[in-house]
Formats: C-alpha cells, sequence, structure tokens
C-alpha cells in the first residue's frame, strides 16, 4: 500500500513537471489532489488498512497530498506567468490607429467669446443687463446726445422700420439709458453693468463688414468715477482679454454719448508690434471704444451730471475672435458651415 | 481730409527736427487719426518704436533726379519727332538730352531760351517710372542711342515721376515753383511733398481745412499759426447799391456775404494752385472755379461764383433794377437744375439761392447749372455764406447729393468765417484773374450766433479726470487752442473761439472743455487708477444664467450652436407650412424693415426654424449628419404696443444617420429619428430639473402628420418637436431620402420651470426587487398613457418603469401590441418581500386590464 503510495507520489511529480497550460493543470489537478483525485481517495483508504500501518501511511499519504498541493501552486503560478507573457506578446495594439469618434456638442465662437467677456468683467464687479434689438429712435439716438439729423448719425448707417421712430439698434449703447433708468433709483445709485447683445447696420456684407453683429458694451457710474478708472479698469481688462505683456493705449476719438472719448488699440496679438497685415502695418488692433458719460447722457439717465460721473466702452466679440484666431471672413460666423464652427 | 505738408507749413511753424511721421503719430493721438501717408518724391523715414505701412511710392535720388534748366531745344539731325534739349543741371557743361516731348516742339531751333524751361532732370542711374508701361512699373535711365545720337539723361513726364498720369509731354515747372531754386537742386526739395490723409470724426468740423489743421498742430506742438491774408485792393466802382442780398429764413442761412470781381481773365489757374488742389484731391478747371475750391480747403469756408452778366441779365429780365440774391424755401413744385445736370423736385425744407428771376443754387451744397461761371464769363459774383448745418445734412441725405460744400457745411461752419473766405478768395481772384473788385462787400448777417463762454474750475477738471491738474497748466492748454482764459479766483472764465462750435455750455460746456486739456495734455500720461467708488449693488442675471444652463446641458447632449440672421423673408417663413394648409406658427405681425439691403433680409423673424432648416441644407451639401440647436429671440409686433415683443426661442435641428461607426466597427443601421429627438428634449428638461412636462400628438402643419409632439409643462405649452413635413423639407431644398427633425420651444416659458434647487433623494441603503410585465394593449393606446396606469397602481414602492420592447406581431394579435416594462421595486426602510411585489405586480396587471384593456402577455 506503502508502496503504491510512493509510485503514485513519483507518477504524480513527473506529470506535473509536464504540465504546461492551465486546461492540462486543472486536469492533472482533477486526476490526483481533486476531490475525487488518485491521491485524495488513496488517503480516504487510510481507515482501511491494518491498525499498525494506518498511522504510518496516514502521515505519508497527507505529507505527499501537501507537498503535491504546493507543488501545484507553485506550477500554477508558473504557468499563469508564462501565459500573461505569452498573451502580452500576441496582444499588442497598433496604438497609431485611430481613436473611435465621439460625437461631441460645442458653442458658437461668438457664444465662447462673449462668456470670455462676461467673466473678465464679471470679476471686475460688471454684470450683464440685456435690452432689446429693436428700439426707438429716441432710446437708440436721441437720449445718447445724437439728435435727428445730426452729422454724428454718419457714423450709424441704421434700419429703419415701417413703423414711424423704431429702428433696429445699431450699437448697444441704448441699453445705458435702460441701464440707469432701471437700476439707478433715479439716479442715486451706482451702476457697473455690461450690455451684450445683437446689432444691426445698414451694410453691404462683405469680408469685412456684417448687417448684424454682437457688440458689448459697459457703463460705470457712479459719485466718483475717473478718467483713470477708466483707463484702469480697461487696461486690466485687455490683458485678460489679450495677454498680460500687451501694450494698450489710448487715442482720442468721438462719440456722441461720451465725452472725453478714445479708441483703445492693444498692440497686436499676431505680430507683437512688428508690423504684419491683420494690423495693417502699424503695430496695433483697435480694439473697444470708451470714454466718459456725456453729462447730457447722464441727464437722461437720471442722473445729476455735476454730482454723478461715469465711464462706457463697447467692443465687438466677433472682432476680438477674429484678431484672436486669425479668421479673415467675418460672414463665417452667421454662415454656420460646421467645417468652420466645429474648429472650435 | 488730404493734408499736403507744404501747404499746412504756410500756416503753422513745424519743426524740421519732427519727422512728418511722427506728427501723423502726434495727431492721430489726438484724434485726427492719420489713416495713410502719401508720399510724393521724399522717402519715408523710420521712428524708432512706430510701426508703419511700408510706402512702395518712388523716391525721387537726390543726385541724379535734380532740376533742369532747359536753355535750348535742337532739332534732331536724323528724326522729325524727337528734339535734342539742351540742359543746364549745375555742372559746367549742358547736357543734351533726346527727347520726343511735343511741348518742347514749339520751342524748336528758336535759339537760346528767354526765359528758360524748367523741367525735372534725370541723370543716367536715376530711377522712374516706365512711361510706356500700362502697369506701374519701375525703370533705370540707361545711356543708348537714340536715332544716332548717345543719349543718357532724360527730362521727365508727370507719369515718369509718379505725380499724376500724364505722359503726352514732361513736365514745365512754371517760375512760382522754382523760384529761388537753382538748376541742379534735388527735384526732392522742389516738388517733394507729403499728403497725411486724416480721417476726421464728425465732431472735427473745424478741422475741414488747412487752417483747421493747422491750428491743431500749433497746439499740440506749442507752436505758432498764422492765418491767411484778408487784405484785399479794390479799385472798382462800390458794389453798394449794386445788388442786395434778401434772407428769409434768418434761422437756416444766419448769414450771406457778396463781393464783386469785374474783367477777370479765365484761365487755368497757375501750376503751384493746380498741384495743390490735385494733392488735396480735387481737379483744376480754371482759376475761377479753382479759387473757390481752394480757399475752401484752405479755410474750410465753402465759396460760390456766380457769372454776373447772367445774373444781372435774369435782373433785367424779371424787371428788377438790379440783381437781389433772395434766400428762401422752395415754392410747391419748385424745381432746379445743378450743375452737374441733375435735376431735383425740391423739399420743402431745401433752401434755395435764388434771384429775382427764380432758383439758382441749392444753398450750401451745389451751385445751379444756369449760373455757373462760364470760360468767357467776365465778372464774378462772389458768395461766401453760411447755413444751418442739420438742414444741410438733412436736405443733403433727401437729395442724394454729395459735394465738398455740403460736407463742411453738414458738420457746422461758423458764420465768422464767411469773411475770411470771401477776402482771401475775392483777393486772389483780382490777382489771378487780373480783375478790379469792386468797392466793399455786401453782408447780410441777420442771425449772429451768440458768444459762448464757460466758467470751470481746476476741481470740475480734477473730478473727472482723477488727476491734479492746476489752473495755470488749464488755462496754457486751452490758450493753445485759441480759447480766451480769464481767470479768477478758482474760476476760469473761457471764451470761445468761433471756430469752435462744438463746445457747449455749462456742464456740458465743462465736459467739452474737460476733453480739450486731457486730449492736448496726451491721454497716454494720465495713469491708470483702480475703480475706488462704491460697489453698487450687484445682481444677478437669471435669465442669462439659466440661458447659458440650457446651452450647456444641448453641448453635453452632443448638438452645436449655431447663431444665424434674424432677419428673413415673410416667404421663408411662408414655407415652413406646406401649401394649402394652415400655418401654425405666430400670426403676429411682422417687425418690417423700410430700408432693407437685400431681398432676403427684409423682416425680423418670427421663428428659429427657418434658419435650422436652411443651415442644415447649406450643410447637407458636404455633411450627412447634423445635431444642431440656436437660442435666439424672435420678434412679434404687439397690437396697440409701439415695441414687438421679443421673447427667446429654443431650436433644435438632427437629421442624418444615428452612428458614425468606426474603423472596425461599422455603423450601426438608422438615422436620426423623432425619439432621437425626444431623448434630447428629455436630457434637457432632466438637467433642468423640469418636472411634469408632458408630451403630447401635436397637428403642427410644419410637420410630419403623426410625427410630431407638442411639449407641455403643467398646462403650459412650451413648444413642439416632431418630424419635418415632407413638403416642407423639399421647400427649404433638403433631400427627401433623409428625414429631419426639428424642435422650437419657448425658452423663456421653459425657463420658468427650471429649478436649479432641485431636492435630492438619499442613496439608497435597501436592496432593489426587478420584476418585468409584458402587456399587449390596443395598438394606438399611447405609452405614456399604460406608464401612468403602472405607476399609479405600483404607488410609492414601484421606483423606476423602465420601456425595454415595443413589440407587434405573431403572436401578438392584429391591432395590438406589446410593451414590455422593466419595474424597479424598493422600500426605503426595509428589504421588500417577494410576496408583496407580486400583490403589486397583480395590482398593476389589473389595473391595466380595467383601465387600458391590457392583457398580461404570457
Amino acid at each position: 500500500m506503502l508502496e503504491k503510495l510512493e509510485a503514485l507520489y513519483q507518477q504524480a511529480s513527473q506529470e506535473l513537471d509536464g504540465v504546461n497550460t492551465s486546461e492540462a493543470l486543472k486536469e492533472w489537478e482533477r486526476a490526483y489532489i481533486g476531490r475525487k483525485g488518485a491521491v485524495t481517495l488513496m488517503l480516504r483508504q487510510t481507515g482501511q488498512l491494518p491498525p499498525e500501518q494506518r498511522a504510518d501511511f496516514g502521515r505519508r499519504a497527507n505529507e505527499i497530498k501537501r507537498l503535491l498541493t504546493e507543488a501545484f501552486a507553485a506550477r500554477e503560478a508558473l504557468i499563469r506567468e508564462q501565459e500573461l507573457a505569452r498573451s502580452m506578446e500576441e496582444g499588442q495594439i497598433d496604438v497609431t490607429l485611430p481613436g473611435r469618434p465621439v460625437l461631441t456638442g460645442g458653442l458658437h465662437p461668438a457664444t465662447q467669446t462673449l462668456r470670455e467677456i462676461y467673466a473678465i468683467w464679471a470679476e471686475m464687479g460688471f454684470q450683464v443687463y440685456r435690452s432689446r434689438d429693436v428700439e426707438t429712435d429716441e432710446v437708440n439716438f436721441e437720449l445718447l446726445n445724437i439728435p435727428p439729423h445730426h452729422p454724428a448719425r454718419d457714423m450709424w448707417d441704421t434700419f429703419h422700420t415701417t413703423m414711424p421712430g423704431v429702428i433696429l439698434r445699431t450699437h448697444t449703447s441704448p441699453g445705458q439709458i435702460h441701464a440707469m433708468r432701471d437700476y439707478g433709483e433715479n439716479g442715486t445709485l451706482p451702476i457697473r453693468v455690461i450690455l451684450p447683445g445683437m446689432c444691426y447696420r445698414y451694410e453691404q456684407i462683405t469680408a469685412r463688414s456684417e448687417i448684424q453683429f454682437n457688440q458689448v458694451e459697459g457703463l460705470a457710474i457712479g459719485r466718483n468715477i475717473r478718467m483713470t478708472d477708466l483707463k484702469g479698469t480697461i487696461a486690466e481688462f485687455a490683458r485678460r482679454m489679450f495677454g498680460a505683456n500687451r501694450a494698450v493705449r489710448f487715442r482720442a476719438s468721438h462719440f456722441p454719448f461720451t465725452e472725453p472719448s478714445m479708441e483703445v488699440d492693444v498692440q497686436c496679438i499676431l505680430c507683437g508690434g512688428e508690423g504684419c497685415g491683420v494690423c495693417k502695418y502699424t503695430g496695433w488692433l483697435e480694439i473697444m471704444g470708451c470714454g466718459m458719460v456725456h453729462p447730457v447722457v447722464l441727464r437722461n439717465g437720471g442722473y445729476d451730471p455735476t454730482e454723478w460721473s461715469g465711464f462706457a466702452f463697447g467692443m465687438g466679440p466677433e472682432r476680438i475672435t477674429m484678431l484672436k484666431h486669425g479668421i479673415e471672413d467675418i460672414r463665417y460666423f452667421w454662415s454656420n458651415d460646421l467645417r468652420f464652427l466645429e474648429q472650435f | 481730409m488730404l493734408v499736403p505738408i507744404s501747404w499746412l507749413k504756410d500756416y503753422v511753424d513745424i519743426p524740421d527736427s519732427l519727422p512728418v511721421e511722427e506728427l501723423a503719430e502726434r495727431l492721430t493721438l489726438a484724434g485726427l487719426e492719420v489713416g495713410k501717408i502719401k508720399y510724393i518724391g521724399v522717402p519715408q523715414q523710420q521712428i524708432p518704436g512706430l510701426t508703419q505701412p511700408p510706402s512702395d511710392h518712388l523716391v525721387w535720388d537726390r543726385e541724379k533726379l535734380v532740376l533742369g534748366k532747359i536753355v535750348e531745344v535742337k532739332s534732331h539731325p536724323d528724326a522729325d519727332r524727337l528734339v535734342l534739349a539742351m540742359v543746364d543741371y549745375g555742372e559746367d557743361a549742358l547736357e543734351q538730352c533726346v527727347t520726343g516731348a511735343p511741348n518742347l516742339f514749339d520751342y524748336k531751333d528758336a535759339g537760346p531760351l528767354d526765359p528758360p524751361l524748367w523741367a525735372a532732370f534725370a541723370k543716367e542711374g536715376a530711377e522712374v517710372w516706365d512711361g510706356h508701361s500700362d502697369e506701374p512699373k519701375r525703370m533705370i535711365l540707361k545711356g543708348r542711342k537714340i536715332r544716332g545720337i548717345y543719349n543718357k539723361s532724360m527730362v521727365c513726364s508727370e507719369k515718369e515721376l509718379g505725380l499724376g498720369d500724364d505722359h503726352t509731354g514732361i513736365i514745365l515747372l512754371e517760375p512760382d515753383i522754382v523760384q529761388g531754386f537753382a538748376p541742379g537742386t534735388p527735384l526732392q526739395d522742389v516738388l517733394g511733398d507729403v499728403i497725411l490723409d486724416i480721417e476726421l470724426t464728425p465732431n472735427l468740423a473745424r478741422c475741414w481745412s488747412i487752417v483747421g489743421v493747422a491750428r491743431e498742430v500749433a497746439a499740440l506742438l506749442g507752436t505758432e499759426m498764422r492765418y491767411p491774408p484778408t487784405d484785399v485792393l479794390m479799385e472798382g466802382q462800390p458794389i453798394a447799391g449794386r445788388v442786395d442780398i434778401e434772407i428769409r429764413e434768418p434761422e437756416l442761412n444766419p448769414r450771406f456775404m457778396l463781393s464783386l470781381i469785374e474783367n477777370v481773365t479765365i484761365k487755368p489757374s497757375p501750376q503751384w494752385m493746380q498741384m495743390r488742389l490735385q494733392k488735396a484731391g480735387m481737379r483744376p478747371i480754371n482759376n475761377m472755379v479753382d479759387i473757390t475750391n481752394y480757399v475752401m480747403l484752405e479755410t474750410g469756408q465753402p465759396l460760390h461764383a456766380f457769372d454776373w452778366d447772367i445774373l444781372q441779365r435774369r435782373a433785367k429780365e424779371s424787371k428788377a433794377a438790379h440783381p437781389t440774391i433772395i434766400t428762401r424755401l422752395p415754392e410747391p413744385g419748385e424745381k432746379l437744375t445743378l450743375l452737374d445736370e441733375s435735376v431735383h423736385e425740391l423739399d420743402p425744407f431745401n433752401i434755395l439761392v435764388t434771384d429775382t428771376a427764380g432758383a439758382l443754387s441749392l444753398g450750401g451744397i451745389m451751385g445751379g447749372l444756369e449760373s455757373e461761371v462760364q470760360p468767357d464769363s467776365r465778372s464774378i459774383l462772389l458768395e461766401a455764406a453760411n447755413w444751418n448745418f442739420i438742414n444741410i445734412r438733412r436736405t443733403m441725405q433727401a437729395r442724394k447729393i454729395n459735394s465738398e460744400a455740403g460736407i463742411r457745411f453738414s458738420r457746422g461752419v461758423h458764420p465768422s468765417q464767411a469773411e475770411l473766405g470771401l477776402l482771401r478768395a475775392t483777393e486772389l481772384m483780382r490777382v489771378l484773374g487780373s480783375g478790379v473788385v469792386a468797392e466793399g462787400v455786401v453782408d447780410n448777417y441777420p442771425l449772429p450766433p451768440e458768444p459762448v463762454t464757460v466758467d470751470i474750475t481746476a476741481a470740475d477738471v480734477v473730478r473727472l479726470t482723477g488727476m491734479d491738474f492746476q489752473p495755470d497748466q488749464i488755462a496754457d492748454i486751452l490758450r493753445r487752442l485759441q480759447f480766451d482764459v480769464r481767470q479768477e479766483g478758482d474760476t476760469l472764465h473761457v471764451t470761445v473761439p468761433d471756430h469752435r462750435m462744438d463746445i457747449g455750455t455749462g456742464v456740458i460746456g465743462q465736459a467739452d472743455l474737460i476733453e480739450e486739456i486731457t486730449r492736448i495734455y496726451g491721454y497716454d500720461r494720465i495713469p491708470n487708477t483702480v475703480i475706488h467708488d462704491m460697489l453698487p449693488p450687484q445682481r444677478s442675471n437669471d435669465a442669462l444664467t439659466y440661458e447659458e444652463w440650457t446651452r450647456d446641458l444641448l453641448l453635453n447632449a452632443g448638438l452645436r450652436e449655431i447663431i444665424t440672421y434674424r432677419l428673413t423673408t415673410p416667404e421663408r417663413e411662408a414655407q415652413l407650412t406646406p401649401p394649402g394648409a394652415e400655418s401654425s406658427l405666430p400670426d403676429a405681425g411682422y417687425v418690417t424693415l423700410a430700408n432693407p439691403i437685400s431681398q432676403d433680409k427684409t423682416v425680423m423673424r418670427h421663428t428659429l426654424m427657418g434658419g435650422l432648416l436652411a443651415t442644415a441644407a447649406d450643410n447637407l451639401r458636404h455633411t450627412d449628419r447634423l445635431r444642431l440647436f440656436e437660442v435666439g429671440k424672435v420678434y412679434l409686433l404687439d397690437e396697440g404696443q409701439q415695441l414687438p415683443q421679443e421673447p427667446r426661442r429654443l431650436g433644435m435641428l438632427m437629421t442624418g444617420p444615428r452612428d458614425v461607426g468606426s474603423w472596425d466597427m461599422p455603423p450601426r443601421e438608422g438615422m436620426l429619428d423623432f425619439f432621437d429627438l425626444k431623448g434630447v428634449v428629455e436630457a434637457l428638461l432632466r438637467g433642468l430639473h423640469i418636472s411634469g412636462a408632458a408630451f403630447s400628438p401635436s397637428d403642427h402643419t410644419t410637420f410630419f402628420p403623426g410625427r410630431a409632439a407638442s411639449l407641455a409643462v403643467g398646462n403650459e405649452v412650451i413648444g413642439v418637436l416632431g418630424e419635418v413635413h415632407p413638403k416642407v423639407r423639399e421647400a427649404f431644398g433638403l433631400s427627401a431620402e433623409q428625414p429631419v427633425m426639428l424642435a422650437e420651444f419657448d425658452l423663456d416659458a421653459l425657463l420658468a420651470h427650471a429649478n436649479p434647487a432641485h431636492r435630492v433623494r438619499p442613496v439608497p441603503t435597501q436592496p432593489a426587487i426587478y420584476q418585468d410585465i409584458a402587456l399587449v394593449v390596443p395598438a394606438q393606446t399611447p405609452a405614456a398613457e399604460v406608464e401612468a396606469v403602472i405607476r399609479r397602481a405600483g404607488g410609492e414602492l414601484l421606483e423606476d418603469v423602465r420601456l425595454f420592447d415595443v413589440y407587434t406581431g405573431d403572436p401578438i394579435p392584429p391591432g395590438s401590441k406589446s410593451l414590455a416594462y422593466a419595474l424597479t421595486f424598493r422600500a426605503p426602510d426595509r428589504t421588500l418581500k417577494e410576496k408583496q411585489i407580486n400583490k403589486l405586480r397583480d395590482r398593476i396587471v389589473k389595473a391595466a386590464r380595467h383601465q387600458l384593456g391590457a392583457e398580461l402577455r404570457a
């Protein structure tokens, strides 16, 4: 019986050395040390032996089962290791194949720029105030110090409607009047708002001009708002929008609703001021108009211009987007060709 | 406004040390934006720190292009069409130039010329424009034989120098131009010039003249400026009593002046004047007309020259003793033919210059054809008048006329300028036309403007600028701009000069002055500060926040935002309804443009659907799959209100293959359909935490009947979604092969139900029990109704109901369908038992049977 056991041990050990796959290993396990394996069965026969042989046989049988179990575990680890190595060798992929397409959405570039503008101004305490597109001549012009037939009206080519005195707003500046009357509590509260919105001009649509465009106006009213504040605030915005090291300059200009009035130029973001086609070889890009709120406008907004002052500014998000991304045709914006939009 | 520097220097001292480019930069920063600098012969100078567009003009070499004196013209021995010009160019010997210039032929073989002819002389190696080339082409002058005579130099034409297009002869310089220059002087010094092209904003009316720009330059540089001379030698019979002026509308015509220059010779203007006019962009005509233009460019005062004989004849014909100029509004139906031969039926506000015989000219804008100066006119009645600028602009717009005079008057000219312009021009006409000036002028000045004064203190300036300006500093800057300043204690009493019609009174005048003070001081010298004023009440903009939230949700759902034109046509929007059907779109009126610029943009839109479909049609030419949205306003006329309603809308469009596949997986079959769109809408509703939304069949005529739903929240209809009607699809040029899904919602109404503060349920701690049931119901029973019945019957323990299969066909009897639902049961506080679930399930089946006639599918 003991000889049989030793022979079985020899046989099992030898066979195990020849096992090389996990399937064969499972087979070996079943054959020898499983519930119905030969070694297990032999162990179970211990009780049938004469009493004097039982102790020795039982000890040896248990020992063999332990040894085989250990050898099995070692073999199993080895085979797993080998199989992993093999699968790694066979399982390599071409990582240069394209990824599977993800169907994403996207925001219109004008919206993206507007959000950027909102965020910068919000951090400076300017919140968004929006007003209507179809305006009265009175709010779009007259209350902004632009009387009927005044030569200043040459600055805006206006779409008139068939309703007398009703036009499409030519700029977001009428929002100044709305905001002052809405938020000013009869000229007693300070205001800081930005006024985004769609504006309209009677112009031929070309690569450079559109009949419809966004504008973002800004307005700060207070008892102590000064030109130095205007310059400082706008310069901060320009640095955030166009880069911290960009030079900014202020150039005298004219808008009927501000005085003094200025154009703001930022050093060309493409050539850094060296001169290129985008800045028309001036080194500067015109990015916004601004100025101190005209006393007539303050008065029309309900404020006493001898006590209150303010500044206003206006910029074009599409133009800013064009400068930033080197877009040369403004018509891309509303033509909504996906080959343009998908680049954003 | 074109400003030749040579002309500007007549009226202001510009230091030689200041390059023109730097002057241009100073002007630009001060609000006189120099858009372009044009060079004539002289080089562009590079200024450190100043970026300039490169100029491609011809620079006249100082050595090789010089002033030449032609002392004799000889015939060419072998060619009739060539001559030999003997040129003194400052060297010891004369140079013999072979030239074919016809304007030298008159002098051929006439012996030594006295006076000599002055010309632009180019030596061998000089660079000039090729006179024979149609395209601008440079050439270097090389020596060669011309019909047997070696030639290495040239006398130049206008074209060869880049002065103009004329190449019919050489340019001969008049004595006025070469006075003081010796032969051999670099041509740059004689004819070289720089022209500033200044863009003037409407407030800079005072700068529409050389004198006006000179004034700004003087203020900026702190140098002196001069005015043109106004002395006139008057030796003729006095004008008084020979012509009268009657002004009927002083508001529209505050001043009218006349002078009379008799026995003038009409001929071309001297070369210096013609050159200046050309540099300033005007075409020389004859000396009298040129003088009116020249003086207008110089002083800013437009002038008009009448033929005196014609006026006298008209007076006689109308039985008047002598001409009377009458300015008045037109009589009904009155017409006028202007000198550009345009005929005008006048508007009631068009102010006219007339005489007793009728209309002469459109006041301040353009002269009439009949009384215009003719080549044979003998005497000139010269008008210098003043007109209301608003009325001039209005007239120019109504009559669609543009003129140099009109441009200036429409921006504002002070009546005092009339005298300056009149006297300057009268004297020039006397001198250049060899005429005699009638003694005196006729001056009708019914409405002299009140002088404008503004009181301002340094504190006013400090309050608005934030800078510590001192009274002396303020007074100094204002004086440089010709304001009269009287200091009295803290207050500066400022009297505004006549030419500054842009300065108001009171607090407005103060703002006007502060602009001048800071502009001349230099905006770049004003420091930057952070606002230290009180922070206003901070206000959130919920409408915008929710709108951006909506955009983000749609973006997450894989939709791409478009922004379309808000202008459209009623015809295009009518295409959203199939022919013969009744439109389901808003029936409000349109905001209609009175002056549309193109036929496809005449009204403000009522819906986003047209723009979405048109965008789809455009893009489907190069792609097959679109998932788009737009957020924007529509414009609905509001009965009884002046202004329309401008509600916000949300539109969506989806079309094309649902799946795109990849290199190892073919795309799954199927086109985006109603349920893809509805899925996006549901995701949006979930994202906005809108509860109580319901979809029900819609009969909106834009859509495929039976494939559209209206969305309601509570009792409020929010919008519509569905598959576009095939006829609408066709009308927008979309393929018949590919269904298009479209939706439009009232964004304001939708967002009113959004709930950013939605309640959050605790994460469950108890296990759920899942059960599937399939119910067979009549085919027409809406799935939503079945789900509602299940939910009601399931009660609180039924956590979720999900439809996972819809089946018709064997063994389901015809006219029925099977709906299979996955039910999730859960109690928040205990583990449910099988028995409880079976009871609930039975209750659901029973309710479905009773309420829907449903059978449990075996």
